[in-house]
């Protein structure tokens, strides 16, 4: 089975950390030059709209975050399962790298999404289903990242987080559901929706160029916070040998002198 | 300075721990108090250390001026008192800072008994035996005259323990004083021993042996 | 004097920053509660926009508790609490260091995130500003009234719940006049400096006795 036994490869650390070097000069660069035509596209090619004016253009950065928000929690979601079924060695290092990440998105979409409230809603805050179930999400984060703080030793910390990350899982459609249905049920009608008609292409295009340089962007951050968080173990066991071998050099010492 | 105890007794609850326990200490000379579990040799020491109440008799300490004997004392008990998140040398500066009395740096105390690489590491990071040197590395953080210790050679290997008998007869010479509660020997020279067991109620009283050792 | 203060604080800041501490868990538990709220309560922003310096006070109070009955506990655990009282400083210059630094943790990063939260409670700026203000003033009597409670349960085993009865009553003078100053920007029914004077008189008491109620209830328990 060469392709398991490639992929077991890629699967030790080592490995990966050369693979990240190689490949995060690439996958920076190939992010900011999407990024920069992106933002190119979205504030200087695409139209004003006829009822949010410039405002609009918001919409680039917070549509591709709340995107990404939930994109991260799949991908901690899937190296959960990589923890707890396969225990893979990378898939803890995966899950704690992804959820600063996914938490720094779904900030970016709350705040945007705020920003462009004020001047469509004529308030910071609305609480609207979707915004809602952002914060929601937003929170989960929030505990995931928590608990991980919480754990010194990150084997048991990362067991821990997988448990919460899986319940987190099967919790977000019963949220999301309770969430809308609770928003129905208290909604005033006068709330101005986004969803408005199909999106013209002029404004489909600058979208789809951010949301694709934003997912390159989220990449390249995760295979760097991977890239740390194993050096940041090796830190840690290095510590513990050290702590180890002290007592031996006490010993030799002691010997020496006797 | 000088610390005599007459008629002490312990109480721990509903049950009386030891009664009329007395002795007396001046510098330079150091006291082993042994005796079964429970006997309440950890009581002792932590009503030396101001922690306990005697249920009755008295601590006088001569020599100290204003300051009570809590304030003179270096105690390292059971506890370590070590932060685990906290490096050797940041647990030792705080320890510095408490006691007051500055005497060596937290990386030359770390380096008397042997862990001056353990400066950077954090207390969680090391081993029992290590984590109670550092304890005791508290020692020679603050020029405290007298040090109360509660079992410091347990957990300690034996290089370790030769190092401490070592120190704790410098600590002597410099005319300090020290009150040490164990099983095990200390290997110090000219101390004398006070043995709880024949201070505990019910227990024979006659074959208690409290004396002076030469 | 100064440098055993000092070392308090700064060993307090360095434990509550590392793996494993308390860090901004208060912060989180704070925006957990002002958005869980209004879900109970639906979300009409006029009556949010009208409760809420109280919501945001009243979370304050709860987000404080949470973290205090870990005060002196892990001291008395580990046995730190040995060196603290066996220091020749006196054992209120260092249990006022142990407020400060659970203040500077707990209590100012909550009043200056009140404002943020405020958003979607949809407060006015006014209000937000009168909410951070009444919390910068008003913790530190949270916080000091609760290290009396952490201080006296400080050698049960699991005192966190015990803790909060036991210091919930001493906390609603300030909550009544936390809120009362706070919510005089949007109610706008009494001025907002009596009750904020009020206030900051109630914490600079809670200073005073919380630092030698505690102290005296370290020396009995622990």
């Amino acid at each position: 089975m060469p392709r398991l036994s490639s992929l077991w490869n890629l699967a030790n650390p080592t490995r990966f950390l050369g693979l990240a070097d190689r490949l995060l000069p690439w996958l920076a660069a190939l992010a900011s030059a999407l990024l920069g035509v992106g933002l190119y596209l979205s504030f200087f090619v695409a139209p004003p709209d006829y009822q949010q004016g410039e405002t609009v253009r918001i919409m680039f950065i917070h549509v591709p975050a709340a995107w990404l928000g939930l994109f991260m929690y799949v991908m901690m979601s899937a190296s959960a399962l990589g923890t707890l079924v396969w225990r893979h060695p990378l898939a803890d290092v995966a899950q704690k790298a992804a959820a600063p990440i996914g938490a720094a998105f779904t900030f970016v979409c709350l705040v945007t999404g705020s920003l462009w409230g004020k001047p469509m809603w004529g308030t910071w805050w609305v609480w609207d289903a979707r915004l809602t179930s952002v914060l929601v999400l937003f929170l989960m984060y929030l505990g995931i990242m928590a608990l991980w703080r919480a754990v010194d030793d990150p084997g048991r910390a990362a067991r821990a987080v997988a448990v919460l990350t899986l319940v987190g899982v099967v919790n977000i459609p019963i949220i999301k559901f309770s969430v809308d249905w609770w928003s129905t049920l208290h909604q005033p009608a006068a709330v101005f929706r986004i969803d408005g008609p199909t999106i013209h292409p002029s404004m489909l295009w600058p979208l789809l160029v951010m949301a694709l340089g934003c997912t390159v962007l989220a990449i390249a951050l995760h295979v760097a916070g991977m890239r740390n968080e194993i050096l940041r173990r090796r830190v840690r066991s290095l510590r513990l040998m050290e702590a180890e071998r002290l007592d031996a050099g006490a010993e030799t010492a002691a010997g020496a002198a006797r | 300075m000088r610390i005599s105890v007459e008629g002490l007794a312990c109480r721990r609850g509903e049950r009386l721990l030891f009664r009329d326990l007395s002795f007396a200490l001046a510098s330079g000379e150091a006291l082993v108090v042994t005796g079964r579990n429970g006997a309440g040799k950890s009581s002792l020491i932590a009503m030396l250390a101001g922690r306990l109440t005697p249920a009755a008799g008295e601590i006088r300490a001569e020599g100290i001026g204003e300051a009570t004997l809590a304030e003179v004392a270096n105690h390292v008990g059971h506890k370590e008192g070590l932060k685990a998140s906290l490096t050797a040398e940041e647990n030792l500066a705080f320890a510095g800072a408490m006691l007051g009395r500055p005497r060596l740096s937290p990386r030359e105390a770390l380096a008397r008994v042997g862990l001056a690489r353990a400066a950077d590491l954090p207390a969680g990071y090391l081993s029992a035996g290590q984590r109670r040197r550092v304890a005791l590395a508290r020692l020679f953080v603050s020029r405290r005259p007298l040090w109360l210790l509660d079992e410091p050679t347990s957990a300690l290997d034996a290089a370790s323990q030769a190092r401490l008998a070592e120190v704790m007869q410098g600590h002597l010479a410099e005319g300090g004083l020290i009150i040490a509660a164990t099983h095990a020997p200390l290997g110090l020279e000219g101390t004398k021993t006070l043995s709880i067991d024949a201070h505990v109620p019910g227990v024979d009283m006659s074959g208690g042996a409290e004396g002076e050792r030469a | 004097m100064t440098r055993a203060f000092l070392a308090l604080v700064l060993r307090d800041l360095r434990l509550a920053a590392r793996v494993g501490g308390s860090g901004a868990m208060g912060l989180v538990f704070f925006l957990m509660l002002v958005a869980v709220v209004p879900f109970a309560l639906g979300p009409d922003l006029n009556l949010l926009a009208r409760i809420g310096p109280a919501l945001l006070w009243f979370s304050a109070v709860l987000a404080t508790l949470i973290g205090l009955d870990r005060l002196f506990q892990t001291d008395v655990e580990d046995g730190a609490i040995d060196l603290i009282l066996s220091s020749d400083t006196p054992l209120e210059v260092l249990v006022a260091a142990k407020g400060v630094a659970h203040w500077l943790t707990t209590g100012l990063p909550l009043a200056l995130c009140a404002p943020l939260f405020g958003l979607l409670l949809a407060l006015t700026p006014g209000a937000m500003l009168s909410v951070a203000a009444t919390l910068v003033v008003g913790t530190p009597a949270l916080t000091f009234i609760g290290a009396v409670g952490a201080a006296l349960t400080a050698s049960l085993g699991r005192g966190g719940l015990l803790l909060a009865i036991l210091v919930m009553p001493l906390m609603v003078p300030t909550l009544i006049f936390g809120v009362s100053a706070a919510s005089a920007a949007t109610a706008g029914t009494i001025a907002f400096l009596t009750p904020f004077l009020i206030l900051a008189a109630l914490s600079l008491v809670a200073i005073v006795i919380g630092t030698f109620a505690a102290a005296a209830a370290l020396r009995q328990s622990a």
